[in-house]
Formats: structure tokens, sequence, C-alpha cells
């Protein structure tokens, strides 16, 4: 493959990906050349995780991931998780909860706890901070993240008791 | 500059044939910082070996008694507990390593490949003295992990080969893996260690991270165990335990730098070790 040009699939959609530098990180080629720029970049070496974006629906770091490698896999960022208006359980909760405050850090944290809340119905206090653990937030101080995680983990299981 | 994207393990290795020079970029949580940084310019040829299928699996052979790593799996995968039964230190090792995002996308491949002191897959590496596979279009050889890591970064990775699989023996006995950080999380070892008893051989292994320039075995302190332990009641002396733990810091060759001094280092192993060693062990007369 001589890739001076490729075609990434970004939230079910294509976007033919011109004139970018091949070892370009993907976060640079989402932001930069597709222009959404949900994703934020940071720390650019996996240490702050508000780059976090679902690589075929693994959690990665997309500063990590060099973006003419992710040909033919699909791609969600934050702007794939709910359309604008209609946040996420998850972002309403980030809301509710007062866990955004500057706001850097939030797309990579919504990231992140959709992806915790797929594979733990329930996390424990200890295990919400453990998975958390590669998002960095300079703000908050964490509580009412966490606070945000537990408050979608109940609505989740009990629905019907959810807040109106 | 080209990146490719080979789906096999001879095609990369043709590939590699054709140009030496390439990039190799299995996880990328190593490789992409320093491109990030501009510390590191990509080659004109990058082989990307995420979507390499020969790499991406593991196997378990019962007779041999052995488990055979693809390259590729990433820590999450060894944190799997199919995987963590069979050798529980590598999946506490793996535990340690940075986030759920860098655990899915960093390979135990790519620890052998950077070959930093602080990896944290290669003290267990080491310790269970586990066999490289390295592979190049014209050939393959297997070689132990104590030969592979060769000093700091530096590797004996030949011209054209590529890190096949890593085979590690199954062990009767307990085994796990600590280290020290400035916080729990997130975090490259300051020190580690990885200790793991045999009990068919009563021999124990002790393998120590960031303090020397590669790997560190600490072949005194195991001679020591292999004679000092009551290997009928798997216990040994309070005096036995202090030698191993003096014996582990010795064993040791520290530098200071931004993250820690050399005396914190070598101490701190001697810590890290005798802590295994209870756990691994009943400390008769023990009374801390």
């Amino acid at each position: 493959m001589t890739n001076q040009f490729f075609t990434l699939t970004v939230n079910g959609t294509d976007h033919e990906v011109a004139d970018s530098w091949l070892g370009e990180s993907l976060l640079d080629v989402l932001r930069d050349r597709i222009g959404l720029m949900g994703s934020k970049g940071a720390c650019t070496q996996g240490e702050c995780g508000s780059c976090s974006v679902l690589v075929d629906g693994r959690l990665v770091c997309s500063c990590l991931v060099m973006g003419a490698t992710a040909v033919g896999q699909e791609i969600t960022t934050i702007e794939g998780v709910a359309p604008v208006g209609a946040p996420s359980d998850v972002q309403q909760a980030f809301v509710d909860a007062g866990a955004v405050q500057c706001g850097f850090c939030t797309p990579g944290l919504v990231m992140a706890v959709h992806d915790l809340l797929e594979r733990s119905g329930s996390p424990t206090d200890t295990e919400i901070r453990e998975e958390l653990a590669g998002n960095v937030c300079r703000c908050t101080g964490y509580g009412r993240i966490i606070d945000a995680v537990r408050q979608v983990s109940v609505n989740r299981s009990s629905p019907d008791e959810g807040t109106s | 500059m080209t990146v490719a994207i080979p789906t096999s393990l001879a095609e990369a290795a043709r590939l590699l044939g054709e140009e030496p020079d390439a990039m190799l970029l299995a996880g990328g949580t190593d490789a992409m910082v320093e491109v990030n940084d501009g510390h590191r310019r990509p080659a004109d040829l990058v082989i990307a070996l995420n979507r390499v299928t020969d790499l991406r699996s593991w196997r378990h052979d019962p007779e041999a008694r052995t488990v055979t790593i693809g390259a590729g799996v990433t820590y999450t995968e060894l944190m799997d507990p199919a995987i963590a039964d069979l050798v529980p230190a590598l999946a506490e090792a793996s535990r340690t390593v940075g986030s759920p995002q860098i655990r899915n996308a960093g390979t135990l491949g790519g620890n052998l490949g950077t070959c930093s002191p602080a990896g944290d897959g290669l003290p267990v590496l080491a310790a269970l003295d586990s066999r490289i596979r390295l592979v190049s279009a014209t050939g393959e050889r297997t070689i132990p992990v104590r030969e592979f890591m060769v000093g700091v970064k530096r590797t004996a990775l030949e011209p054209g080969e590529l890190i096949a699989e890593i085979e590690l023996p199954l062990l009767d006995g307990w085994q796990g893996y600590a280290k020290v950080g400035v916080r729990n999380a997130m975090v490259i070892a300051v020190a580690s260690t990885c200790l793991a008893v045999d009990r068919l051989r009563e021999t124990v292994s002790i393998a120590l991270g960031s303090v020397g320039p590669t790997i560190v075995r600490c072949d005194t302190a195991e001679q020591l165990l292999a004679s000092a332990v009551d290997w009928q009641n798997m216990s040994l002396t309070a005096d036995t335990l202090n030698d191993v733990r003096v014996l582990v810091s010795a064993a040791s060759t520290p530098i200071t730098d931004h993250r820690s001094t050399a005396e914190y280092r070598g101490h701190a192993v001697g810590v890290l070790a005798g802590r295994l060693t209870r756990r691994a062990f009943t400390i008769d007369g023990a009374t801390e």
C-alpha cells in the first residue's frame, strides 16, 4: 500500500484523508484533516486520556495510533456517541452531577465511562477509579465524575426508576 | 513514506526482508510517543503489526507444559483469567501497565522490542526463563530471553528479524510481580521484581526491573533459596528472608535519574523481593 491518500471510517462515515504526513497520529488526523475536534490533545504520550476513542470497539489513546494504520477499522469518537442536542446517558449524568468544569477532559472521560460500563455494569468505586486511571482531570478532583458513573450505573440497572 | 498493514507473519517478514530498515509498529504505546515528540522519525516504510493474525493469539500445550504467546497479544488479553490461571505473574505485571487505554494497545512483543529496563512484562519473562521465537524472511530461531535482552533498549534482533512468539514454561508453584512507582496507576516502574517458585525442581527465580541496563537475575539469592527452603513445608526462616533481601539489593546495579535515586532503587528491590518471598512461603519464627 502506498498511501499518500487513505480512507478512515469514523462514526460510520468514510473520510478521505489527503496530504497528511503518514506518521501523523490518529488524533491529529481526526482533528486537523477530518475536522472532528471533540477528541482533545494534551500530553501526546498516552498519559492524559483526553484523546480516547474506540478503534474496533477497543478504547485507545488516539495520539498513540498512527492514523494511516487505522484503515479498515471502525473508529468511534465522542461525536459518534450521541447526536448534538441529545446527549447519551453518560453525558447527561456528567452534566447532572457537575462533573464538567473546564470540560477539556470530558470527551475522553465520556468515552472511557461508556467503555467501562459496557464491560462492567455496576463497578465499585475502586473499580471506577482503577478503570478511569488513564483519564486525567485537573479541575474536579474526580468526586463528581465518580458520582456521574454511579448514577448511570444505577439508572441502567433500574431503567423504570431513572430520572424523568 | 509508506505504511504497510500486513495480515500474516509471512507477509510481515517478507516486507521486512525487502527493507530491513523499516520501522516495526506494534501497539504504538512506546514508538508513537517518540514520533509525537519528534525524537524519532519513522522510516520510509512503517510495518504495522496490529493486524498480523498469527501474532494475535496464544496457545497452551499441556504435554509440553508451556504457554506460547503471540507477540501481538495485548496486556488486556494477558489479564484474561484463561492466561492468568496459567501464568499469574504475567497477568499481575500486565495489570500494572499504564491504563486501560494503554493495555488495550500495548503488546508483549512490543515490550520486548522496546526492551526498556522498566518494561513490566520483562522481569516475568526473565524469571520464567522464557524463550523468544524470532522470524525473518529466510528462517527463524528461538533464543532464551536472557540472550535476547542485550542492554538499555538493545536486543539481539538481527536486521530483517521480528519477534513472533514468547514461550513460557508452566511452573508448579507460587509466582508474583510487584512494582514501586510514585502512584498506583499510570506509572513507569521505579523498581520492580518478579518471583517464581518451581516446586518440581525445587528452585526459586527472582528477576528485577529498573535496576540495571536490562533485567537482572539474582543468582546468589536464588541459590540461597533453593538450598534454604524447607520444600516439604514450603517454609523458610526469618534469617533466610533477611538474607534474600540483602542479596537482592546487592545484585541490583541501579542508576540515579529523574525518576529515582540508585540508593532508593537498590533498597526497594530488596523490600519487594522480601514481600514476594513472604507471599510464596511460610516464614518460621516470623515476628512481623
